[in-house]
């Protein structure tokens, strides 16, 4: 394990019943990087990502997340110590249906803080404003898109500023101009904040635009479960990869196993 | 040999009889006479796909056009894909069995989790908003008061009547007052007041938690560090023990005021009714029943919130646990009640 990584995956699987979603899955978040992991629809990629966020416990393997194992059998004291310090964005947006955007975003802060009420909007309104949601802060979650749900879900989980952002689908659904936006908002806070991503998507050029590094996930790749099936510099693995499924993902064709 | 449209419309005409034909044909050659075939969609290539599937082998193809070769061709690879059987899961006694001793299980882990979540509330009292309790006595309590003063006047009615007719005939019709007042007081005041929360506000907190459920609010709350446990059911849990005394009460009082519209129809003044309750029934009687109500909107509520919590994936769970939590809250105020007559008996009060 290298000095500088904040999440570390060794050999983790999961199982539903005789169902094996995945196994034998390994990897490394560094700090400050934007990490994605990337597959087809059904290969387990938001599994992978509530493991990572302690809602799922791993069927086998370990994964540390700031140096704690959030897997082992002192585990959840572990993971309530490591949730502080990291926001997560769930696919649907996830906000909490009673309350308004800005009471969304607020909501962590006057758990965890200390902040009197006027300091908490003023943040939670420039957190807004960062995701181009400012005109919308007294809106409530039913009034609004699904896009501007998503984006609402990351500007709380950015309330606290933490170090870790994991991020599920953020730009599944956008216009290719939000879209654009959202990959430069996180760019532009991995640069400004330091602040390392984990973004599970499969939008092509969202993962070209901000991935420093990913993690290919795939249905087929051992007989009996999916697993990985590649991990690297995505415009590298676009380039020079031979694995079949690698190629056709990056170059949009249907691989060739599907058409015989 | 096939003829005319090969479309979804015309299929179901000759799907069974091409079925059968198409079985009937096994070891042998099959021959699809193609040349009269005018048009056709997917659906009829899926279904001489399928003809070939119940045959065994692929069939030879006489006079079919180019479009419909190339329909077929991406059906048989369709069909082929779609070929996997799912294993068919039987349900036994065990799996039963296993599934109610789950069902338990969860039920005792969330009382256990309901009084760990009480005890560390000094620590987490920041969870616990009040804005959100007192929308919650608002929703359950103050809100169904309209429902709860309605009720229990026509209770007292009802109750009267029709108690009133037959004692009447023994002279004994002024002891109405005492049978509606104690039964009011003791048993019906709570009883009904659980059954309007169950129906109102039990099913209420299930479809919420549950939608919240649904749309990954919990896992977010939890992923926070928020406890949902101390955000989303102890404040309505709180809010349906403290609404529980006071729409008793006043439930108590309008089927008294039903009533005593009865008995003064039958021409008893209300002093008289008045005097007759007050020395027969005693502030005991009140009490037993508020300690019964607070006891029943507890179990309610909390039933309702595990239903909730329970709730499984997509938007018909919800529904599903609407209804449990409705069921559950009635049959547990029933037992409940049950219980607190045997031990109110044993201890004679």
């Amino acid at each position: 394990m290298t000095d500088d990584s904040i999440i570390n995956v060794q050999g983790v699987a999961q199982r539903f019943g005789s169902r094996t979603i995945f196994r034998d899955v390994s990897f490394a978040v560094h700090r400050g990087e934007v990490f994605v992991i990337l597959g087809g629809s059904g290969c387990g990629k938001s599994t992978l990502m509530k493991q990572l966020i302690g809602l799922l416990r791993p069927s086998a393997g370990r994964i540390q997340v700031f140096d704690r194992t959030i897997t082992g059998p002192d585990g959840d004291a572990a993971l309530r110590e490591v949730q502080r310090r990291m926001g997560v964005m769930f696919q649907s947006g996830a906000l909490f249906g009673s309350m308004n955007l800005l009471e969304n975003v607020m909501l962590p802060m006057e758990m965890f803080t200390n902040l009197p009420p006027d300091a908490r909007e003023a943040v939670a309104r420039v957190k807004l404003g960062l995701v181009g949601l400012s005109d919308a802060a007294l809106l409530m979650p039913a009034e609004i898109s699904g896009g501007m749900a998503r984006r609402a879900g990351i500007a709380r989980a950015m309330a606290l500023d933490p170090p870790l952002l994991l991020l599920d689908e953020p730009s599944a659904g956008l216009d290719p101009i939000t879209s654009a936006g959202l990959d430069r908002l996180i760019l532009d806070l991995r640069q400004d904040l330091g602040a390392t991503f984990v973004v599970v998507t499969h939008e092509l050029a969202s993962i070209l635009a901000i991935a420093d590094r990913c993690i290919m996930l795939d249905r087929a790749a051992y007989p009996d479960a999916g697993g990985a099936i590649a991990e690297g510099d995505p415009r590298t693995l676009r380039d020079t990869s031979t694995h079949p499924i690698v190629r056709a993902f990056f170059r949009r064709e249907v691989p060739a196993a599907a058409t015989a | 040999m096939f003829g005319g449209r090969l479309d979804a419309n015309s299929l179901g005409a000759i799907w069974h009889s091409g079925m059968k034909a198409a079985q009937a044909a096994h070891g042998q050659t099959l021959v699809f006479d193609l040349v009269q075939v005018s048009s056709g969609d997917m659906s009829g290539a899926a279904f001489l796909a399928t003809l070939e599937k119940a045959h065994g082998a692929e069939a030879e193809l006489i006079g079919a056009q180019e479009w419909l070769l190339a329909l077929l061709k991406r059906a048989r690879l369709a069909s082929r894909a779609a070929a996997r059987p799912e294993p068919r899961q039987r349900v036994g006694a065990l799996d039963v069995a296993a599934a109610a001793i789950r069902l338990v299980a969860a039920s005792i882990s969330f009382i256990g989790e309901a009084v760990v979540a009480v005890c560390v509330l000094p620590r987490r009292h920041r969870m616990l908003r009040m804005p959100d309790l007192l929308g919650y006595v608002d929703q359950a309590g103050v809100r169904s008061l309209p429902l709860v003063l309605l009720l229990g006047f026509l209770i007292g009615l009802i109750l009267a009547f029709q108690s009133a007719v037959p004692m009447r005939r023994f002279g004994a019709d002024i002891f109405v007052a005492n049978l509606v007042a104690l039964s009011l007081l003791r048993e019906l005041g709570p009883l009904l007041a659980a059954v309007i929360l169950a129906g109102r506000t039990g099913s209420a907190y299930a479809a919420e938690i549950g939608t919240m459920k649904v749309n990954e609010e919990i896992d977010a709350l939890t992923t926070m560090g928020l406890d949902p446990m101390t955000m989303l059911v102890l404040p309505r849990i709180m809010a349906a023990m403290l609404v529980m005394p006071v729409m008793t009460l006043a439930l108590d009082i309008a089927g008294m005021l039903g009533m005593a519209t009865v008995m003064r129809g039958f021409g008893f003044p209300l002093v008289t009714i008045a005097r007759q309750v007050q020395n027969w029934v005693t502030a005991g009687d009140m009490y037993g029943g508020v300690f019964k109500a607070v006891c029943f909107g507890t179990a309610v509520a909390a039933i309702g919130c595990r239903a909730g919590l329970g709730t499984g994936v997509g938007p018909r769970s919800v529904g599903l646990s609407a209804t449990a939590a409705v069921v559950g809250g009635i049959v547990a105020t029933i037992v409940l009640d049950g219980i607190f007559a045997l031990v109110l008996y044993r201890l004679k009060l």
